[in-house]
């Protein structure tokens, strides 16, 4: 079963990234071997629907939850739509959050937020 | 005739000459393409209004069709596409209208479907036509509004454009098929440098063009002192008035409540029309 992080750094001391959609990379933690592989989030250049696009690449990684501080709208769409479960990351790093995870100490994530679309580009 | 009105900065005054240069002239019409916020309508309060809705093409998609090969969801540059569970999910907010996925599909399962995003109305105030675009809160773009009210232009002998403010490209589809641009200029840093990009606008579309001078202080300042060092010919002046300011906050027409501006308006439509004997 694979779960996925958003990540600043491709390490497993890396902070947890603030961002789902434009994080530049994910953390993907394999619970049968125990290991955790990072792919670059080819995501967060985009310059719009990144969490749609994001969201797109976990179904396809064949994801079984994700673990984050907080996640749009359509990305959650997206999510549930293929039944990955959302966990509410905790402050630390990746290798803190595979933990917790693995202890079942995560709360479901429930900070679905509208969006920040646009507001960081110049229309 | 089309006389568009334009200024780059908002709040320079183009719904005050627009409205008033269409109201000065019998049998025109007063077009708001100012689609995001259009206000001509509150000066004119037009009546027997007929409104019809301006929808675009999004993406739709037939489920019998689609193989789930995903070419659409990594040709979608907005990412408005995900393929989830053997179905395609369309996030229709974030669809651009490009109909690209409609090309790349081998299946033809990508199709489009019409989604309405404002509206135009059409109405009658004091013998003129007022056409005006309302955009629905959160649409991306008022230009397929902005296309269905230059059709309906067409048949006007006399019609004023009040623009979008800036110069991106709502404000090129206003301007398109103008055959005059009146460029309202406030006399401040902000003013100008606003207008620089709008005058750059025109003169790339070869735009016949004239300045208006609105909120003017005095002859010395730095508008006026721009169109001089550059030949720009300066169609009128209107000086800060608290007369002027009054009535516009009552929702008044000048060339209405007064024979000067009425003779003014006239004069400068006059001055346009003769440019093009």
């Amino acid at each position: 079963m694979k779960i996925v992080i958003p990540a600043d750094v491709n390490r497993t001391d890396s902070q947890v990234s603030l961002a789902f959609g434009r994080a530049p990379y994910f953390a993907v933690y394999n619970t049968e071997t125990c290991n955790t592989d990072f792919i670059s989030n080819s995501a967060a250049e985009s310059s719009g629907g990144a969490g749609i696009k994001a969201a797109q690449a976990l179904v396809n990684l064949g994801a079984e939850a994700m673990i984050s501080f907080r996640c749009g709208e359509n990305a959650a769409a997206v999510l549930n739509s293929s039944g990955i479960k959302m966990f509410q990351a905790e402050a630390g790093s990746v290798a803190l959050n595979v933990k917790l995870y693995t202890e079942s100490r995560l709360n479901a994530l429930k900070d679905i937020h509208p969006g920040f679309h646009g507001q960081t580009t110049n229309l | 005739m089309k006389i568009a009105v334009l200024s780059g900065k908002g709040g320079t005054g183009k719904t005050f000459v627009s409205v008033n240069l269409a109201a000065a002239e019998e049998n025109s019409c007063y077009a708001d393409f100012d689609t995001e916020e259009p206000d001509g309508h509150l000066f004119f309060r037009p009546e027997n209004i007929v409104s019809e809705n301006v929808s675009v093409k999004i993406a739709d998609y037939n489920k019998k069709l689609c193989v789930g090969c995903q070419k659409c969801v990594k040709f979608c540059a907005f990412n408005a596409l995900a393929y989830v569970g053997n179905k395609l999910m369309i996030f229709e907010n974030v669809c651009h209208s490009c109909g690209g996925c409609m090309t790349v599909c081998p299946e033809h399962a990508l199709t489009e479907k019409d989604k309405i995003v404002g509206v135009t109305e059409e109405g009658v105030s004091g013998g003129i036509t007022v056409l005006t675009g309302f955009l629905n809160t959160g649409e991306a773009s008022g230009v397929p509004i902005i296309k269905r009210l230059n059709e309906k232009l067409n048949k006007y002998k006399f019609s004023v454009i009040d623009c979008p403010p800036g110069s991106a490209c709502q404000v090129l589809e206003s301007v398109k098929n103008a055959d005059y641009c009146v460029l309202v200029l406030e006399p401040t840093i902000f003013g100008l440098d606003n207008f620089l990009t709008v005058l750059k606008l025109v003169k790339l579309l070869n735009k016949k063009f004239g300045v208006i001078i609105n909120k003017s202080l005095s002859d010395n300042n730095i508008a006026e002192n721009y169109c001089n060092e550059n030949g720009i010919d300066i169609l009128a002046r209107f000086p800060y008035d608290q007369y002027l300011a009054k009535i516009n906050s009552e929702g008044l027409i000048a060339v209405r409540e007064k024979a000067k501006y009425k003779d003014i308006f006239s004069g400068i439509s006059k001055k346009i029309k003769e440019m093009f004997i």
